[in-house]
């Protein structure tokens, strides 16, 4: 469990550099900033996480904001001034702890090095699980991932880790 | 290392009502329904949606990687899971969800982000009202 409360040390950092005192401190160290627009959980969770917008660099989001249309493989595009909304909330809250401050290869989160640090003790298997199916999904096994909550405390088991796997998973 | 932070509850309950915060009810208009969208999009088409020729198509890979199955399931009477992302979608079906085809802006958005991923062109409106009226015709 270790690497896991490092990681929440890692993204507590994140989280003190990024975000006004009346945002996410006052909530016990959630990413996730207190005005979500509407259409970011609406255009942009419904596929996927509603990934905390200090998980990425702003370079990155620019990058993804300005190619929408061809969204890791789904067209994900949005209207002008939807997309500026969003733009904008992800740029004011994007990462700047030195971490995050790097662009990740395709602007993905889960190719970050601090991400694969964090996950290496996590067997290849299990990314393939059924009830995983992807390292994008993060709810997965982080319970609180749509509210920025990455806290031990959320953690769950995926259903049908093997065993060797389970019994590891507080390691 | 332990981090001494607050009390995991508390941490538990303000996960919660950031949920609130995070999943605001849907700001849908509610200003169609399914049966509604199935008139739409066969009135222009010029003839009534079929259903054996909507469930042909959303069953089959159309020039993309994946079919509508791929996410919304086969049948789509129970939630889907994102084929890329594993995020559940809510069940198509309107007998099964009566919240899905209830607005016609995300009636035409998603249908134009999905056929894109999946024939990689816009659908026509017959294709769209034969998909409308199979998936009508899912019954519990």
């Amino acid at each position: 469990m270790k690497h896991l409360i490092d990681l929440r040390a890692l993204l507590l950092a994140a989280a003190a550099s990024l975000f006004a005192p009346s945002s996410a401190l006052a909530d016990g160290g959630r990413l996730m900033p207190r005005d979500v627009p509407v259409a970011y959980a609406q255009e942009c969770a419904s596929c996927h996480t509603a990934y905390a917008p200090g998980l990425l660099p702003a370079r990155s989001w620019s990058h993804l904001m300005s190619g929408l249309g061809k969204h890791y493989g789904s067209d994900a595009s949005l209207d002008p001034a939807m997309a500026r909304q969003i733009g904008s909330w992800l740029q004011a809250n994007a990462g700047t702890y030195k971490r995050v401050s790097e662009e990740p290869p395709q602007d993905r989160i889960t190719l970050s090095a601090w991400f694969e640090r964090k996950h290496r003790k996590v067997e290849p298997a299990a990314w393939k699980l059924a009830s995983v199916k992807s390292a994008a999904n993060c709810g997965a096994c982080h319970a609180g991932a749509d509210q920025g909550n990455f806290d031990e405390g959320s953690l769950r088991l995926p259903a049908g880790l093997d065993a060797r796997s389970a019994r590891a998973w507080n390691d | 290392m332990k981090l001494n932070i607050r009390p995991r509850a508390g941490l538990m309950l303000a996960g919660l009502l950031c949920g609130l915060a995070v999943q605001p009810l849907a700001a849908q208009t509610a200003d169609t329904s399914a049966a509604r969208q199935l008139e739409r999009f066969s009135g222009l088409a010029g003839a009534p949606g079929q259903p054996e020729r909507g469930r042909a198509f959303f069953s089959s890979t159309q020039g993309g990687e994946w079919s509508c199955s791929s996410c919304h399931g086969a049948p789509p009477t129970a939630a889907g899971k994102h084929a890329s992302t594993g995020k559940a979608i809510g069940a198509l079906a309107p007998a099964f969800n009566p919240k899905v085809f209830t607005d016609t802006a995300r009636v035409d958005k998603w249908f134009r982000r999905n056929c894109n991923d999946v024939a990689r062109r816009e659908c026509s409106a017959a294709e769209k009202a034969d998909v409308l009226a199979w998936l009508i015709s899912l019954k519990p």
